[in-house]
């Protein structure tokens, strides 16, 4: 009698027996919804072949995505989005002049050997997009494709003057002659993303908007960014730098001579420059590869950001964003093993 | 508006669908059935014989141990059956099944009323430990055992919990509109017998005229006090509402009279009161019957013992239903078949037709679990710990503390049944434990 109330057998299972919408691909989906701003930025300056240079990463990463997990004999989770991401990410890190087939070599590094060696998602130790743009610098630096930044043409046009590296790029300047800066470059332009540099770094006007909308959804920490941007525009205060004479010194200790806005000014111009912005926003906050708690991400956002600094003033390269990420991400576990959050009623 | 700390969720609240409906006593059963383990601790034993004729509020099963409570037919009738049956929460255990004789006869020694204010504590206590009082929001802890703390705990407070952060539930909230001086009064002699000067109701924000309800009710009286809380789940767990209402945290492995404090649900109070004042046993409770497979969602005074299948056929349930839940959908426990009875901790059940169809996949380490465990536990890393069988792990990482409130299982967008994990991993750590011992 009793069975014969439901037409189907009733299905068992542990509790809870309700959860929350969200999901791992509405989560990467989202982080590429953040991405697009920044997107059309890029093709707005570089015009089609930037698209392309994107379409390409992004399609190499979804097929060796599928391609591995066939060969692994697991589930095949392309539609998920996060191979999209990665794709997306290391094209944004790529000047957008490069030949096609960089993007396919880095994107199946960051795939195939970044992630999948790994086991997966969720499971790689160093963000895939960064591994992978790593990977393209230590492997095409020495034909300049990885290091050469196009100077821009007018919008629309996508008509960029290829061999016509003229000026020297903004983070070059802010480590060779940060006092000089502003002779060449204005904050606006950094602002608004109208200065050389990779494809998706250009706008930090839009990567801040793309970043606001993912915290608002509760998918990034705050923490993270923000502990990642501040470090990097205290240091840039606070650790020697080089001035006209290429001798170091301290700019707050020169406030007379060199002035506060200057001082100001040139703080804000590191924050605005290179992939300060994509990798605060976009990068360290990759959950896969930052810390659990709330207090562990700040201190990767910090780590982060100290990391960048040094490297940016005193380092080989021009730009630490990457570097400083990827160290920090090695990091994680033993930031995880120190900022276990006091249990409910423990001792302190 | 206080609320616990860190962490906690919103789920769909879902209350509305039952809300409004006033307790109804339904139509005596025809047939009661009463595992003789409906409580924590040890099973009651069973003192009745098939054939037996039995009275309404007559013990059928006695209490084993100090931890135990009596079992009493909650109509009179024929005693047709006893037979051991699996629990709902997979206990084999005796069933004594009762023919109800349609006469509902009350037994001799329930038909006096008392005068509870010129009685001793040990005798309140020893009329609901006879009454077979347990917790009513679910856990079913016996009541008599609650009121007696060790002496070197001296309790200063007592917290009439009237949150219900169960979605869905919505009979803690009825008793509270339309029981409220009987709450009370449990609530008075519940203080009695703790001997503490101070109590304090809580009750969320989304039922404002039950706290106000409450509130007038109480005004009068100098110890106690009903405060109006954030809505937040998990509030209703002892743990959060004591840190919620007073500050206190209670240590791990600790009880709340560790602290200082005894939390009763809303439901035991007013048990308390129909024993203590009319010597009535625990024979009936409120179960909100509700789900959006439930034609008619209501709020019910069912007699302990009834088969579920009744009261789902009585509010019109869909042959569509997919999950059938006994308890709230946090914490509930999701039943193969309607044929087990209402028992003391059942507060709900709920008929589901639209569940997520969830597919669990890897951790992508996003934390969720982390910020929302109200205990500030590390689930992520207690489930990478389980599956990889580090049970040595489990006393560090908290595995034996987490309450199992559900929390992180329904905040993870990756939907792995977390809790699901830690119940397990706690009765592997139990087996790992014994077998340390063995070996010294």
């Amino acid at each position: 009698m009793a069975d014969a109330l439901f037409e189907n057998k009733l299905i068992v299972g542990p509790s809870p027996h309700v959860g929350t919408c969200d999901s791992v691909s509405r989560i990467m989906w989202s982080v590429v919804i953040a991405l697009v701003p920044a997107f059309f930025v890029a093709a707005l300056n570089f015009g089609l072949y930037a698209v392309a240079v994107a379409l390409v990463s992004i399609i190499t990463a979804v097929i060796v995505e599928a391609a591995v997990q066939k060969f692994r004999g697991v589930p095949i989770t392309v539609s998920d989005g996060s191979a999209v991401v990665t794709g997306l990410l290391l094209a944004f890190t790529l000047p957008p002049d490069v030949p096609l087939y960089i993007p396919v070599i880095g994107s199946a590094f960051a795939i195939g050997i970044a992630k999948h060696a790994f086991g997966g998602l969720g499971c790689n130790i160093w963000n895939p997009a960064l591994a992978g743009r790593a990977f393209l610098l230590a492997a095409y630096s020495s034909n300049i494709v990885m290091t050469k930044w196009p100077i821009l043409g007018t919008p629309f046009t996508g008509n960029v003057a290829i061999d016509a590296v003229t000026k020297a790029t903004p983070l070059a300047v802010l480590k060779t002659a940060p006092l000089a800066f502003f002779k060449s470059y204005s904050l606006m332009e950094l602002f608004l993303g109208r200065i050389a540099g990779s494809m998706g770094e250009m706008s930090a006007l839009v990567l801040i908007i793309g970043g606001l909308f993912l915290i608002f959804k509760g998918y990034i920490n705050w923490r993270l960014p923000l502990g990642f941007i501040l470090t990097v525009a205290v240091l840039t205060v606070l650790l020697p730098v080089r001035d006209s004479h290429g001798e170091f010194i301290v700019l707050w200790r020169h406030l007379d001579t060199v002035g506060f806005n200057q001082i100001i000014g040139i703080s804000l111009a590191q924050v605005l420059s290179g992939g300060l912005m994509l990798g605060a926003f976009f990068m360290a906050t990759d959950m896969v590869t930052s810390p659990l708690s709330g207090r562990g991400q700040l201190i990767f956002g910090i780590g982060c950001g100290v990391l960048t600094a040094i490297i940016r003033l005193y380092g080989g390269y021009p730009e630490g964003v990457c570097y400083s990420i990827l160290i920090m991400n090695t990091a994680v576990w033993l930031i995880d093993k120190h900022t276990v959050p006091r249990f409910f009623g423990a001792r302190k | 508006m206080k609320t616990f700390k860190d962490g906690g969720i919103h789920p769909p609240e879902m209350k509305q669908l039952s809300k409004d409906s006033k307790l109804e006593r339904i139509e005596l059963p025809k047939q009661l059935i009463f595992p003789v383990s409906q409580h924590i601790g040890a099973p009651a034993k069973a003192i009745v014989s098939v054939g037996d004729e039995v009275l309404k509020g007559q013990v059928i099963a006695e209490a084993n141990g100090f931890v135990s409570v009596p079992i009493h037919a909650s109509t009179s009738g024929k005693v047709v059956t006893i037979e051991p049956r699996t629990t709902v929460l997979g206990k084999i255990c005796d069933h004594i099944v009762i023919e109800s004789d349609g006469q509902d006869k009350w037994s001799e020694e329930n038909k006096r009323s008392r005068e509870w204010k010129d009685l001793g504590k040990d005798k309140i206590k020893s009329f609901i430990k006879d009454a077979g009082i347990v917790g009513m929001g679910g856990a079913a802890f016996p009541t008599h055992v609650k009121l007696s703390p060790p002496d070197d705990r001296p309790i200063d407070t007592l917290i009439l919990n009237g949150i219900e952060c169960e979605p869905y539930l919505t009979c803690d909230y009825r008793l509270m509109m339309e029981k409220t001086k009987g709450v009370i009064e449990g609530l008075r002699i519940i203080m009695k017998v703790l001997g503490v000067e101070r109590a304090i109701i809580g009750v969320e924000a989304n039922k404002q005229d039950a706290f106000e309800a409450m509130r007038d009710a109480c005004w009068a009286d100098d110890g106690i006090s009903a405060e109006l809380l954030k809505v937040k789940y998990p509030q209703g767990a002892e743990k959060q509402l004591i840190e919620a209402l007073i500050g206190r945290e209670v240590p791990p492995g600790k009880l709340p009279l560790d602290v200082g404090v005894v939390v009763q649900n809303v439901g035991t109070a007013y048990a308390v009161y129909e024993a203590v004042t009319q010597s009535k046993p625990l024979i009936e409770r409120a179960v909100t019957v509700t789900g959006d497979g439930i034609s008619k969602p209501a709020n019910l005074i069912v007699p302990i013992g009834t088969p579920i299948s009744d009261l789902l056929q009585r509010q019109g349930v869909n042959p569509k239903t997919k999950k059938l839940i006994l308890g709230g959908p946090m914490m509930g426990i999701a039943v193969p078949t309607p044929e087990f009875p209402v028992t003391k901790g059942t507060s709900g059940i709920l008929a589901l037709m639209k569940i997520p169809n969830y597919m669990p996949g890897p951790c992508i380490r996003c934390g969720k679990c982390v910020s929302v465990c109200p205990l500030r536990g590390m689930a992520a890393e207690m489930v990478a710990a389980i599956e990889a069988g580090q049970v040595e792990k489990y006393e560090h990482l908290h595995v034996l503390d987490c309450v199992e409130c559900g929390t992180c299982t329904f905040a993870c967008p990756s939907h792995r049944t977390l809790v699901h994990y830690v119940k397990q991993a706690k009765a592997e750590y139990q087996a790992w434990k014994a077998e340390q011992q063995n070996k010294k």
